[in-house]
């Protein structure tokens, strides 16, 4: 059996510290040593963005990554987005849109969104789709996600220190 | 779903990665974005025994510009090369051909140099360098080598990069300004690989064709230069005829692999068909 | 405040009925705190990992488990040897066969359970999977269900190969299951041979996969001290789930519970009970240690249960005015490997027969011959609403084709045959009774929206030209459905009737709690639930509390699927919140010392008629209903629990219009504009319905676009990964235009219907008329799904129509 790496990284602003086989990928760490299961395995074939998270400032499939890479990363998942009891301005949208259903795919659309919109405030819809094409849903038509992510980017650009 | 254990590498250097890459030999792949090799390792198709990553190495990473061409580092994922003003405002043509890979996520960890090694014929990034003119830099144990990307691609999941080497840089002659570009990509979705894509930079002079360079995606073991097509198109108009013509040439070089995405009639008249949209859409961009 | 002022407050107080309510369940999804089967960690619990077949038939020779048990933190590996001393190697199907849970002796389909691995971890256990050795000796497969019955052909099902019948019979060959027929052949025979016009196509269906985001999987765990079986897992059906695992494992059905927690979409994917579940199960037995199984992608694309593949004829007769006389549909079914598709035991077919559609057709016929063939099992799902895709697509195909030979328009050959208001209750010549419907209305108010005689001759004239790069195309789907599974004299699952119950228990501070037998997989039931009970009983939705899944807690019930929430269970819900109403007005009626009769209800209260400032609300009895201030007699509490066996089921039905555009050159096809109108009845929360129209329309525009499983003529899987299977992303999935008419269910406490179903019901058929509609001009009559970019340019390079001047 090959040995094991510790890896240290920020998870939610939190230091973690983990013990992990190089071939451990970062989507099992974050659900099964860290507790964290937000972020859903859909695939393994790396299309269906359930698992995805945001890391060092990036949308990244955290079933495409494997855990021995991320030392020193900050990474942010589902759980990190609510802050002080106040829920982000994009888990408020999904909520008063219906953006959601069964909610599988919920997590990982709210941190690319998260990220899409700190790339561009202010998408098109047309950008917001293409924004969001690694994200699969099987529940909404996606019609309802892009209307949240349109309130969000609205809500953040009238009050920029919720983002 | 879980690959198989293997030994893990994360070099700091050039060097480092290369002397480890000759000791552990054939046994051993190198990571650059891992969006092509984890699947595969996932789903147990690949087994290798050790893993060198190359996202630690700085060297492999930026985008500079050196006496008219533009030089990338391996390691710059398709992201960077989207958002780079370099590429956006020099090689427009990368950053369309970047944008029409895989997914949001997968371009911030998918390579330009990974795109190019892994031997894909599906892969975008070889019919946009054999478009370009663009070269190799290889490092490997004996030093360093340039390869021209025309005659780099040899068959499926087969380059002219040895065993023991690493593509550590792209160089890409910037393309005369005002010249018009376009990758036309057809797919059964977004993220998919291409039905069938082509790439074409062109220069017009006096409303004919001065310089045309078409490449194709996707038409057979390898990515495929159009050269019969070019030739038939230089000195012409771009009219119904002659976009008939070059459509025909490239068509009568593809050799695709059927597939779920078509049949070998159906992918060769869509590489036709994305050469004519190719021309046409760069024709639209040519600046006098 | 006025009067009406003060009513509308109250009113919106309660969030109950028709009230765009925002959803509770949505709290822990946008916080990732879903409870879904992955998530369970439970101490000392196991991982499964299963061993599948490479091929699609062959022997089984040899199984080698040595290397995989000397994998260090592999604890055991099952094959079928191991679960013969419990018997349980095979399982009975809902559909009267038997299914095997781990191969015995040989393999019918690819990917099929061979054993099971169970390690400590789950890197363990896969490592351990790929150390199983499995020898196999091939065998010819039967793949194209129209060799299934040749004489000669390989035998698929040895087991079965003296059974006579398997839930429907006789069986006439090997590698037949069933024949089924409804209707008056002799009729419609009649009605073809005197008639002036007939059509027939033959239409496919093709196999596809709902595809749910999440894949199956369960924790099952056994407490050897208490003998007390828990399993968590991804079931629609928890109730038939623990009362099947009764009778496969010998527990008594009051020392097992099954637990539905949060499950990422079914879509009909999660009713079937696999061999996974059966295995970890049994594991979890043997050990007395939890075991978790969790499939892969590929292997719940490859082998759980599929839909459609259907092989048609569609067959009508006609007057030259375009009124049919006659139907004749036919069926060859695939059900791959084995008959584990679920549908009520009398209905092998499940609800095929409503293929007359909307339409009054005064004689049919329809026949499904199912047979075996080497693919996995499975048949009914993907909002199927049990084969109403089927019928749907058929009867809307052919009304186009129909539409074509007489040159008649699309709309217009509808209209002339619909079921007229004043006809209803209409039985249909297959023997179901429509209970209510406005069909002409629906159709017309989408015609006029989408303003269809412009779009008419916007395509006539882009037809006339020869630049056109497009062909455009119009497709129509009038469609009614059949949902609410249903009533117990007609529909039954191994003997169990599908009623569903509601158990409504009322707090003194005038809060809710009520359980029910039917399993959310993100239908919004914690919400519209909520809603149904809030405005019976005059109580904030808000303070109701919905639970399902849980069969220690929950009331029996047949679970959701086939769109039966609401029109059953809801059902149960209204019925037992009018006792507990009922129960109050007498407790009213005691304190404010008047005859039950003086009473009026009002939103949230009652009031002495003539007398409006003496009233009781519903809160103010919440609490007196806790206390000794009661009816002499009266039992405390306010509680009730209602089983509704329904005497119907319902027929939703909408009118959705289509419009395409397609690339000549390229085959893509370009979906302009989908508009779907709607009738579920009365509508609980338009908000959800908006959701739900949403998914089953984007759905259905996977299926009829692009989606397929399909095989070489060896059995081997050429798309089993989301590589292939064709899932939209944002991009490709076109917008919606939602709209509706309500047209109450008479039979149904509060005239609601079920909805989310239709939208893939009739959305498929919609797309694929509209697709055929941009060739209609050609001659073409038919062409099958799916309508790929390169299917349909197959058709465009056939027809001539992507040359262009001058090449």
């Amino acid at each position: 059996m090959a040995g094991t790496h510790p890896v240290a990284f920020k998870l939610n602003g939190k230091t973690v510290a983990v013990e992990v086989e190089a071939r451990e990928l970062l989507i099992y760490t974050l659900r099964e040593k860290l507790a964290h299961t937000g972020p859903h395995i859909g695939c393994e074939t790396s299309h269906c963005g359930a698992c995805t998270v945001d890391c060092n400032g990036m949308s990244v499939k955290s079933c495409t990554v494997l855990t021995v890479q991320c030392g020193g990363a900050e990474v942010l998942t589902v759980e990190g987005l609510e802050r002080g009891g106040a829920l982000h301005a994009l888990q408020q949208a999904f909520h008063e849109q219906h953006g959601l259903q069964c909610g599988y795919c919920t997590p990982g659309m709210l941190m690319r969104a998260y990220r899409l919109l700190q790339e561009n405030p202010k998408p098109s819809e047309q950008e917001i789709r293409y924004g969001m094409a690694g994200n699969l849903c099987r529940c909404t038509g996606y019609q309802n996600i892009v209307k949240a992510v349109q309130a969000a980017a609205r809500k953040l650009a009238a009050a920029p220190a919720a983002a | 779903m879980i690959p198989a254990a293997f030994e893990y590498y994360a070099p700091g250097s050039i060097g480092e990665a290369v002397s480890l890459l000759a000791r552990l030999g054939g046994e051993s792949k190198l990571l650059a974005g891992g969006h092509s090799l984890l699947p595969m390792m996932k789903l147990r198709f690949a087994q290798p025994a050790h893993l060198i990553d190359l996202n630690r190495i700085a060297d492999l990473r930026g985008i500079r510009e050196e006496r008219g061409e533009l030089v990338i580092g391996a390691m710059t994922t398709e992201a960077e090369l989207i958002a780079s003003s370099f590429v956006r405002n020099k090689v427009p043509l990368l950053a369309e051909g970047a944008g029409s890979i895989a997914d949001p996520q997968v371009r911030y960890r998918g390579t330009i140099g990974g795109d190019i090694s892994h031997g894909d014929p599906g892969n975008d990034h070889p019919a946009l360098m054999l478009a370009l003119d663009a070269s190799f830099v290889l490092t490997g144990p004996r030093g360093q080598r340039t390869l021209k990307s025309d005659g780099y691609f040899l068959g499926l999941y087969e380059t002219q990069l040895a065993a023991d080497e690493i593509l550590t840089h792209i160089r890409i002659p910037i393309p005369a300004a005002g010249s018009g570009w376009s990758y036309q990509k057809l797919k059964r979705k977004t993220g998919d690989f291409a039905t069938a894509a082509a790439a074409v930079l062109l220069q017009m002079k006096g409303g004919s064709v001065a310089r045309v360079a078409i490449a194709l995606t996707n038409a057979g073991p390898t990515a495929l230069r159009a050269r019969a097509a070019e030739a038939a198109l230089t000195g012409k108009p771009l009219d119904e005829a002659s976009l008939g013509e070059a459509a025909r040439l490239a068509m009568s070089i593809c050799n695709p692999t059927p597939d779920q995405r078509g049949d070998v009639a159906y992918k060769t008249a869509m590489c036709g068909e994305m050469t004519r949209r190719a021309l046409q859409a760069a024709a639209a961009r040519v600046r006098p | 405040m006025g009067e009406s002022a003060e009513l509308t407050e109250r009113e919106q107080k309660l969030q109950g009925l028709g009230t765009a309510m925002l959803r509770r369940e949505d709290a822990r999804f946008i916080r990732g705190q879903g409870t879904y089967i992955d998530d369970i960690k439970l101490e000392g619990m196991l991982f499964g990992a299963i061993v599948r077949s490479p091929y699609a038939h062959a022997r089984i020779t040899a199984i080698d488990k040595a290397r995989a048990l000397a994998m260090p933190g592999v604890v055991a590996v099952l094959t079928a040897e191991d679960l013969k001393p419990v018997k349980l190697h095979w399982m009975p199907t809902a559909g009267g066969d038997v299914q095997a849970v781990l191969a015995d002796e040989k393999v019918c389909f690819q990917y099929q359970e061979v054993a099971m691995v169970l390690a400590q971890d789950r890197y363990a256990a896969y490592d351990g999977a790929a150390l199983v050795e499995v020898e196999y000796e091939e065998l010819p497969a039967i793949i194209d269900p129209q060799q299934a019955l040749a004489p000669g052909a390989p035998v698929i099902r040895e087991d079965i190969a003296d059974r006579k019948e398997v839930g429907h019979g006789p069986r006439t060959h090997p590698n037949h299951i069933f024949t089924w027929e409804a209707g008056d052949k002799a009729a419609a025979d009649a009605a073809f041979a005197g008639a002036a016009v007939t059509v027939r196509e033959e239409i496919l269906n093709p196999r596809v996969h709902p595809c749910p985001l999440e894949t199956c999987g369960c924790v099952a765990s056994f407490n050897k001290a208490t003998g007390y079986l828990t399993v968590y897992v991804t079931s629609q059906i928890p109730h038939l789930f623990r009362t099947v695992l009764a009778m496969l494992s010998g527990i008594a059905e009051s020392r097992i519970r099954v637990v539905g927690g949060d499950i990422g979409g079914g879509f009909g994917n999660k009713v079937p009970i696999y061999p996974g579940y059966v295995v970890a199960t049994v594991a979890s037995i043997v050990t007395g240690l939890p075991v978790k199984w969790i499939e892969s992608r590929i292997d719940n694309l490859s082998t759980t249960g599929f839909a459609r593949d259907y092989h048609c004829v569609g067959e009508l007769a006609a007057d030259r005015d375009g009124r049919i006389r006659g139907l004749r549909f036919s069926a060859l079914a695939d059900h791959g490997a084995f008959n584990s598709q679920v549908s009520a035991s009398k209905l092998p077919a499940g609800l095929f027969s409503i293929c007359t559609g909307s339409y009054a057709i005064p004689n049919a016929y329809c026949r499904v011959d199912a047979v075996y063939t080497n693919k996995a099992p499975g048949g009914v799902a993907y909002r199927c609403s049990l084969r109403v895709t089927e019928a749907v697509y058929l009867i809307e195909r052919m009304m186009d084709v129909l539409a074509q030979k007489l040159g008649v328009d699309k709309a217009e050959i509808r209209r002339r045959n619909f079921v007229k208001p004043e006809q209803f209750p209409y039985t249909t010549a297959l023997g179901w009774t429509l209970d209510s419907g406005a069909y002409h209305a629906a159709l017309d108010k989408v015609l006029k929206a989408v303003d269809y005689e412009g779009l008419r001759r916007e395509q006539a004239a882009k037809r006339a030209d020869p630049n056109c790069p497009t062909l455009m195309g119009i497709g129509i789907s009038t469609f009614t459905e059949i949902v609410g599974a249903g009533p117990t004299k007609v529909c039954d699952i191994l003997g169990i009737g599908l009623f569903d119950s509601c158990d409504i228990r009322v707090h003194p501070t005038g809060a809710v709690i009520a359980r029910l037998g039917t399993m959310s997989q993100g239908q919004g039931h914690a919400t519209t639930y909520a809603q149904i009970i809030a405005t019976e009983l005059g109580l904030p939705a808000s303070d109701i509390v919905i639970e399902e899944g849980d069969t220690d807690k929950a009331p029996y019930g047949a679970g959701t699927w086939g769109s039966r929430s609401t029109p059953v269970a809801g059902a149960a819900a209204a019925q037992a919140a009018r006792k507990i109403r009922d129960k109050a007005r007498k407790i009213a009626a005691h304190l404010l010392e008047v005859g039950e009769g003086d009473l009026e209800w009002e939103i949230d209260r009652f009031k002495v008629k003539g007398s409006p400032s003496q009233a009781k609300t519903m809160k103010e009895i919440c609490m007196v209903a806790h206390t000794g201030n009661i009816p002499p007699g009266m039992e405390q509490g306010l509680n009730a629990v209602s089983y509704y066996d329904p005497p119907n089921l319902t027929y939703p039905f909408g009118a959705y219009l289509c419009v395409v555009d397609i690339d000549r050159f390229t085959g893509e096809t370009h979906v302009r504009r989908f508009y779907a109108l709607d009738d579920c009845g009365t509508r609980i929360n338009p908000m959800v319905i908006e959701g739900q129209i949403h998914g089953g329309l984007t759905e259905a525009f996977a299926v009829a676009m692009g989606q397929q499983l399909p095989f070489d003529e060896n059995g081997n899987h050429l798309g089993n990964s989301l590589l292939d299977y064709f899932v939209p992303t944002a991009m490709e999935t076109p917008r919606w235009e939602t709209d509706h008419t309500v047209t109450p269910c008479p039979h149904h406490p509060i005239g609601a219907k079920g909805v989310a179903e239709s939208p893939h019901v009739g959305g498929i058929p919609c797309f694929s008329n509209a697709v055929i509609d941009a060739f209609a001009h050609l001659g073409v009559t038919h062409m099958d799904m799916p309508h790929s970019a390169w299917r349909v340019w197959q058709k465009c390079q056939a027809l001539g129509v992507n040359k262009r001047a001058g090449s």
